[in-house]
């Protein structure tokens, strides 16, 4: 059975691209077969992301349109064998996808992937909402801030009614992703706690990413953080958050992040 | 900053929280979802100011839920001389 997974915020700038990436390749490398598609029509930059921008040939609004088979669209990953990518377009807008054809697509992914990560545009407009169409389950990436809070409850009241599934009368399995968090600023009470989030949100929670200079490392080479740096903070955040998302039970915890004697005294990597 | 500014330092983020909470009551209100008393809140408040001018800045809402009862509270100042509208 096949999992359509839409990663989704409402704000932009949270970490949606970065968590598609970070979980898909998690996902990846657990044995599953993953495609990581980005609905960022206009904008692309998972492939940045990822490492595949020299790669890009057909998009999504290509087969969408019927202009390119899905195979010849897809990108494999160089990593890890199980990881595809399927690109945006970068000089089309969103109103190049339709309805129909994105159905078609997902329908035809469904048969290929075990996982389908849908990588959402920021805002509540058409991209957005196609984005988070066709899926089962749905990551809420927030940062523990006012503006992205508010965001992604009106986005949680989107997945409840403008879904296939909330129309079907079901409901899409909706997990909350906390990200850029800094458990010592929460602890002196200069930033929104988990708790507090949880209980604004309502939804539950599928991890909590440490703020870490890794994922901006990673992004910088072209690599999801879980592949880039393993044994980082976010990678392992990220690589927990996955399994539970396979179902595994796995206590939440806060990676922190492990620093050296050097960089302690420097306040900087010396790597 | 005084010299104890460092142990006096003001925490934010209960302001965050407290302002999410009532905000999001509302917006949730007015998207009509669920939340009755939320939908109460507007009502009330929609019936109040057709007579009396009220400063919505100066109106306190609490809502508790507790798991099956949920309790509403307003609080509206009113002016100091009633002004009644017509």
């Amino acid at each position: 059975m096949s999992k359509v997974l839409v990663v989704t915020s409402g704000k932009g700038g949270v970490g949606k691209t970065t968590s598609s990436a970070a979980l898909g390749a998690a996902l990846a490398q657990a044995g599953k077969n993953v495609v990581v598609v980005d609905f960022d029509v206009g904008l692309r930059n998972l492939d940045l992301i990822m490492g595949a921008e020299r790669r890009v040939v057909f998009d999504l609004v290509n087969v969408v349109q019927g202009d390119a088979k899905l195979a010849q669209a897809l990108i494999r990953d160089k990593r890890v064998e199980t990881l595809s990518l399927l690109p945006a377009s970068q000089t089309r807008d969103k109103d190049a996808l339709t309805p129909e054809g994105v159905e078609r697509v997902i329908n035809e992914l469904r048969e290929k992937f075990d996982w389908i990560v849908c990588d959402s545009p920021a805002g509540i407009e058409r991209g957005a909402t196609l984005a988070m169409r066709h899926a089962d389950m749905a990551v809420v990436v927030t940062n523990p801030e006012v503006s992205s809070v508010r965001d992604s409850d009106r986005i949680i009241g989107l997945l409840d009614s403008k879904t296939a599934k909330a129309e079907a009368g079901e409901t899409v399995d909706k997990h909350l992703l906390l990200t850029r968090y800094d458990a010592g600023r929460a602890a002196r009470g200069e930033m929104l706690k988990v708790e507090d989030v949880l209980e604004i949100l309502a939804i539950p929670l599928l991890g909590i990413i440490p703020d870490s200079e890794d994922v901006l490392k990673a992004s910088n080479v072209g690599s999801p953080v879980t592949l880039h740096n393993p044994m980082s903070a976010p990678a392992r955040a990220y690589a927990e958050a996955a399994r539970r998302l396979l179902g595994e039970t796995v206590a939440v915890t806060m990676p922190v992040e492990k620093k050296s004697l050097m960089s302690r005294l420097f306040g900087r990597s010396v790597a | 900053m005084s010299i104890f500014g460092f142990f006096t330092r003001t925490r934010t983020a209960p302001v965050a929280r407290e302002r999410l909470q009532l905000l999001i009551a509302h917006e949730r209100a007015l998207s009509g979802k669920s939340d009755l008393a939320a939908i109460l809140q507007e009502e009330i408040l929609a019936v109040i100011a057709k007579h009396i001018a009220i400063d919505r800045e100066k109106v306190k809402v609490k809502l508790d839920r507790d798991g099956t009862i949920s309790t509403l509270e307003i609080d509206i100042e009113m002016p100091e001389a009633v002004v009644l509208k017509n």
